[in-house]
């Protein structure tokens, strides 16, 4: 790891003055993405500025569905009762992260900022349609997610929060890579007030992405048979040692009917 | 350099570092605390597990500067005097280790677990392990060794 200036912000505002006064700045949230890519000089910012000090950026409160501040910890979502009793698949969703060490310190604003393509919270967000809150405006989940790694969010933005609607129903299902854990294929499956919609990532060339013809078989009949026969496209999806774009677009369609009949 | 300040096994401790030094370098290193292991350095086998303010985590995925002001348990403050701590005691009892590199971090997140989930049953305990790795022992006398623990330890 090359060497950086650390700065443990006081505040969001400190937070965006650091970014904008540094070379190279970089925010971290719990680390658990960040660290790992500084140790293996994928990155080598000038700054690194930690957001843990920050008040007010972690905390649960639910009003229709459930807010969720950029800090709260994977292991604060899935123990929450609050989350547990609005959108429970989430919880599970925060349960199936990593293990139980870095679900201490891992956070969800740090998840979704990052959009790593097989991480589990961009599904929930694309699927619920959240709207990620940052320190100067909303971003509904649809135009947040721009490609691998890639967000709307300008080189100086923050996370402060992000808010799900709640759901009839829900679930996520995960196919982990036996090895990092990470989803091979994960899908998130909800019906909400505005429709059902199915999010998929582990997959995808360009990140999370939803299933136009999975969410169309649903809309009509939510049931994992109305799934029966409908396929997902292998084109722009990712192929690698640990998948074929073939091999995941069988998983996608078998992830979502499982999905779909925990969701109930 | 930063001066970073904590409390590591009850004692106030300081010193300076870089940005860059990691927490299980500095108790390690500079702390001369080693028995929190550094197995695969990328944040997968656990080796390096200590309490964080009571929580536990991954030490060689921290800054030092990140802790500045917490307390810090590592294996080195779990017992008493000559008197082991009950997990410990457990994993002696149990044949819970062989070579005994995964140790440390085995014990400091099998406390959390009991901590967290007193009566937590075998499948439950199988799972909090998911980020401590052991290549010896199968892992059946580790989970042997945690439930006679969460027994001894009012669970």
């Amino acid at each position: 790891m090359h060497d950086f200036n650390y700065q443990k912000a006081g505040s969001v505002a400190d937070a965006v003055s650091a970014l904008n006064a540094a070379d190279d700045g970089t925010v971290m949230a719990g680390g658990m993405t960040l660290l790992p890519t500084l140790k293996q000089r994928l990155a080598a910012p000038s700054d690194v500025i930690d957001l843990a000090g920050v008040s007010g950026l972690s905390g649960i409160s639910v009003s229709g569905g459930v807010t969720i501040g950029a800090m709260t910890t994977h292991a604060a979502v899935s123990g929450s009762t609050d989350v547990k009793g609005t959108i429970p698949a989430l919880a599970d969703l925060a349960e199936g992260i990593g293990d139980p060490q870095v679900r201490n310190r891992g956070t969800i604003g740090g998840s979704v900022a990052n959009n790593d393509p097989a991480a589990d919270y961009p599904a929930a967000c694309l699927a619920l349609g959240a709207t990620i809150k940052t320190d100067r405006r909303e971003i509904a989940a649809d135009d947040f997610f721009n490609g691998l790694f890639e967000t709307a969010l300008a080189e100086d933005e923050i996370i402060t929060s992000v808010s799900f609607p709640s759901a009839e129903k829900a679930a996520y299902m995960k196919f982990p890579n036996p090895a990092s854990r990470y989803a091979l294929v994960g899908v998130f499956v909800a019906k909400t007030a505005a429709g059902v919609r199915v999010a998929v990532t582990g997959a995808g060339d360009s990140g999370v992405f939803r299933a136009s013809s999975l969410e169309q078989a649903l809309s009509s009949n939510f049931s994992a048979s109305a799934l029966d026969g409908i396929t997902v496209s292998a084109d722009d999806l990712m192929s690698d040692i640990h998948a074929s774009a073939e091999y995941r677009a069988h998983l996608i369609t078998t992830m979502a009917k499982r999905a779909v009949t925990a969701a109930g | 350099m930063p001066t970073v300040s904590m409390t590591v096994n009850g004692k106030p401790v300081s010193g300076e570092v870089e940005a860059r030094t990691l927490l299980v370098q500095f108790l390690r290193d500079q702390l001369r605390l080693t028995g929190t292991h550094v197995g695969c350095d990328t944040s997968q086998c656990g080796a390096c597990v200590v309490h964080v303010d009571g929580e536990s985590a991954k030490s060689c995925t921290m800054l030092a500067l990140q802790v500045d002001g917490a307390a810090i348990t590592t294996i080195e403050g779990l017992a008493n005097g000559e008197t082991l701590h009950p997990m410990q005691e457990a994993f002696r009892n149990n044949h819970g280790l062989q070579c005994g590199f995964c140790t440390p971090g085995m014990v400091m997140s099998a406390i959390d677990l009991v901590k967290k989930n007193p009566k937590a049953s075998e499948t439950e305990i199988r799972e909090w392990l998911e980020g401590n790795i052991c290549r010896c022992t199968g892992y059946h006398n580790i989970v042997k060794s945690i439930q006679e623990a969460a027994g001894n330890m009012g669970g």
